[in-house]
């Protein structure tokens, strides 16, 4: 089935020369998850298609709602900002498209990558609205990893961009959220959480959509397309988009997923959507301790515990005591009743800023 | 419990190390020339092999260690009981060769009860040992080193006596029914019909089983052990995880394995790879190792084998980790020996099996399994199933494998499927037929008919 099938069909290709889905055109590429060679319109066109029937059997949308699209000005968001918007007009699905861009205050990469979004904005004809965490919360990117250095930075941001992208959303008054993880981030996420021992995020990370049940929904269009299919899409169809790694992400864990990913990818490609498939197999029983929602004390956000973890962090970088909030709960807010808490650090007393008005 | 070993710094599973191994170290530099930690009067045992926990343990707690958690795998699942005859799979490895060592000072102690006991009512469980010998598949097969291995073994087994084990030499082409030319060479012409590496190597590994099955169920065994470590079951786990068997991946990594004829224990499921090393290096515990088992293959096995080695390198308690989520999975009916009324069983076993059975909240549904891995069939494939009306032997096939079978093993086009279908060993298409007649309303009215007072043709 691997490099047997592939002999195969370039076999095949030199005997045919044609597209073998319309069999009219050259053939120009060889797609990633099947590895047939197609033309460029017949790919335009199963790409898309895919992403159709992914949105229409999962019920994603209905008609009349404010979607926004979180938008980093990379590929993923890009090329989902330009065929959501193709498939609401070619469709009809009757949606109300918003670009909403977040600003981790990353010099170099981040203030770059919101260029693209710029552009995208006056590309799309998609009104776009940016938030900073220097405005959310006080602390940008740059200033949290001066702090606490290039380990954990990631917990940071992404707990941060979730909540800012929630507030985002909320002052767009939209009705639900889409992100551009594609089949590969979802793969990464899976094993992420094997390795880790995370039973009840493995039996999550695999749904279409999430909270339903919270403020604003967000649902994953791309959770079936192979990312190279995604960057193959912007390359063809010469889309505007910012390509470079986030600066601080070299050590994230997830680098070992990826890698590894990859090399699967090579032996068997559809080894990706296998692994999505497992994880929606996986048997977890339902009464598996799932955490009971309430909401934050201090900001009013949805949380599990009695601070939201933005708030845990923020509070733990505004006393100068970065591993607050990393690894287990033990003293403060969150933890045991004992205060084993130290007295903040003379040296900065940043005025901790609220985590936004916003209520939720 | 996945994981109590002494590799594993459960404090700091699934976490980076930082401060706390860091701290680990400075109690250790000033211990340097002091006791076992355990024992606090030994000396501590380096193996100097890189390894967590150098230097902690002296030689017989280690050991000790390493025997309890097998003895209490196999006492509080039940594995091995007085009346049972166990068949131990032995492949010359080191995980294969501390299971048939732990077995057999187990068999021994029992012994020496029995000849110690008065009235002499528990008998001694009996131990056979099994060797596949894979030959046949590798073709042109190095007959001389596999005589010296087939040598070695005989002679470690005899070595192994007082209590006499039998050994087994079983050739894996025996799952046709013998062992001649023919079905070796219809063994070559089967696994050459897989295009598929990782699908070759997988139908091998079920065809290996099969053949444990058939020489344990034919020698009168109703035990086979296997030496299957946490390491090995990591790297399993992320395998099934890539090959799309999530469903049934909860039912390969318990402890026990009853959907077999012959039920599959795994007594060394809580060691790992580095424990078991050590403890071969330690008692001496010599080891054999095929010229093919070192020539890297280049499916996906292989690069997940690799995979959770770098895992390793970055947290030591890796494997320890992944064991512990996947066994968080829901088991299945059969992952537990199943109770039974023989009165051949002692007493005290058949309390221990209810009570160890309580736990499982007897989920009473049958399942339907892939007739070539054996895997429990989840709704989506098993639905293609009661769909089916085809004629053809190949769509049957077709129709009762999983979907990951399907993809890796089974040829695409059907007419190399058929040819696929008349190779298979008897045991895996008779698996096909049964799938077709099987009917629910059948196997309910077998769950009842002792209360059923009127035939089926009178019912109403």
């Amino acid at each position: 089935m691997e490099a047997s099938e592939e002999g195969k069909s370039k076999k095949k290709a030199g005997a045919s020369r044609l597209c073998c889905l319309c069999n009219q055109r050259r053939p120009v590429l060889k797609r990633p998850k099947t590895l047939q060679q197609i033309c460029k319109e017949c790919f335009y066109e199963v790409f898309e298609e895919e992403i159709h029937q992914v949105i229409v059997k999962n019920h994603l949308f209905k008609s009349g709602e404010r979607v926004a699209i979180g938008a980093s000005g990379g590929k993923d968001s890009t090329v989902l900002a330009y065929v959501l918007s193709e498939l609401n007009r070619r469709h009809s699905y009757g949606l109300d498209l918003f670009l909403l861009s977040i600003d981790e205050g990353i010099t170099g990469y981040r203030d770059d990558s919101l260029e693209t979004v710029k552009r995208n904005e006056l590309q799309y004809g998609l009104p776009l609205k940016i938030l900073s965490y220097e405005d959310l919360y006080g602390w940008t990117m740059d200033d949290i990893v001066k702090m606490i250095g290039l380990k954990n930075n990631c917990t940071f941001c992404g707990v941060f961009r979730r909540q800012a992208l929630d507030r985002g959303g909320a002052l767009l008054k939209v009705d639900k959220l889409v992100t551009g993880h594609n089949a590969d981030d979802i793969a990464e996420t899976v094993l992420l959480n094997i390795l880790r021992g995370d039973i009840a995020r493995l039996s999550r990370c695999t749904s279409i959509t999430t909270g339903e049940d919270g403020p604003i929904p967000r649902c994953k269009p791309f959770k079936y397309t192979y990312e190279k299919e995604i960057v193959m899409y912007a390359y063809f169809k010469k889309l505007d988009y910012f390509s470079t790694e986030c600066i601080y992400s070299p050590n994230a864990y997830r680098g070992f997923a990826r890698e590894f990913i990859k090399d699967l990818e090579r032996l068997r490609p559809r080894a990706i959507l296998d692994i999505i498939e497992s994880g929606e197999d996986f048997r977890i029983a339902t009464s598996t301790k799932m955490p009971e929602q309430g909401t934050c004390e201090r900001c009013g956000y949805i949380s599990s515990q009695k601070w939201c973890k933005a708030c845990v962090l923020l509070d733990g970088l505004n006393r100068g005591l970065p591993k607050m909030g990393i690894g287990r709960a033990r003293g403060g807010v969150n933890g045991d009743n004992k205060d084993t808490r130290k007295p903040a650090s003379a040296a900065k007393s940043i005025e901790s800023k609220k985590c936004g008005s916003l209520d939720f | 419990m996945a994981c109590n070993s002494s590799g594993c710094e459960s404090g700091s599973c699934g976490r980076e190390k930082e401060n706390g191994s860091k701290a680990e170290e400075e109690v250790i530099g000033a211990k340097k020339e002091s006791v076992c930690l355990k024992c606090k009067s030994n000396e501590p045992m380096t193996f100097g092999d890189g390894g967590s926990d150098d230097g902690r343990f002296c030689a017989d707690c280690f050991r000790s260690n390493v025997y309890g958690k097998f003895r209490l795998a196999v006492t509080s699942h039940a594995m091995i009981t007085p009346s049972d005859n166990v068949l131990v799979a032995f492949s010359g490895g080191s995980s294969s060769r501390v299971a048939l060592q732990f077995v057999h000072e187990l068999q021994v102690k029992a012994l020496r009860n029995y000849e110690a006991s008065r009235d002499r009512s528990l008998p001694v469980f009996g131990v056979g040992v099994a060797f596949v010998d894979e030959s046949a598949a590798y073709p042109p097969a190095l007959s001389s080193e596999m005589g010296d291995a087939v040598a070695w073994v005989r002679s470690t087994v005899l070595s192994m006596s007082p209590p006499e084990k039998d050994l087994h030499v079983v050739p894996i082409e025996s799952v046709f029914g013998s062992e001649s030319v023919e079905a070796r060479d219809r063994l070559v012409k089967l696994l050459d019909s897989v295009s598929d590496e990782t699908g070759k190597e997988d139908l091998l590994l079920h065809l290996k089983m099969l053949s444990l099955q058939k020489v344990a169920s034919e020698n009168g065994y109703n035990r086979l052990v296997v030496g299957s470590c946490t390491s090995r079951l990591a790297s399993h786990v992320l395998t099934a995880t890539v090959k799309g068997r999530g469903y049934s991946l909860s039912a390969d990594i318990q402890h026990v394995d009853a959907r077999w004829k012959v039920p599959v224990v795994l007594p060394l499921r809580d060691c790992v790879w580095q424990e078991i090393t050590r403890l071969c290096h330690l008692d001496g515990l010599k080891t054999v190792e095929l010229a093919r088992d070192q020539h890297p293959q280049s499916g996906i096995n292989d690069l997940v084998s690799s995979f959770v080695a770098l895992l390793q390198e970055e947290n030591p308690s890796r494997e320890c980790t992944i064991v512990r989520t996947a066994a968080k999975l829901t088991p299945f009916y059969f992952n537990k020996i199943p109770e039974t009324d023989d009165s051949c069983v002692p007493m005290a076993t058949q309390r221990r099996l209810k009570k160890f059975n309580l736990k499982y909240d007897g989920s009473m549904t049958t399942e339907a399994f892939c007739p070539i891995c054996n895997g429990p069939l989840n709704d989506s494939d098993s639905s293609d199933l009661n769909t089916f009306e085809g004629c053809h032997d190949s769509d049957a096939l077709f129709a009762a494998c999983c979907s990951s079978c399907r993809f890796q093993i089974l040829p695409q086009d059907r007419s190399s499927l058929e040819h696929f279908g008349s190779l298979l060993p008897h045991h895996m298409i008779s698996q096909v037929k049964h799938h077709q007649k099987f009917d629910s309303q059948t196997y309910l009215r077998e769950k009842i008919k002792d209360c059923l007072l009127l035939d089926d043709e009178e019912a109403v």
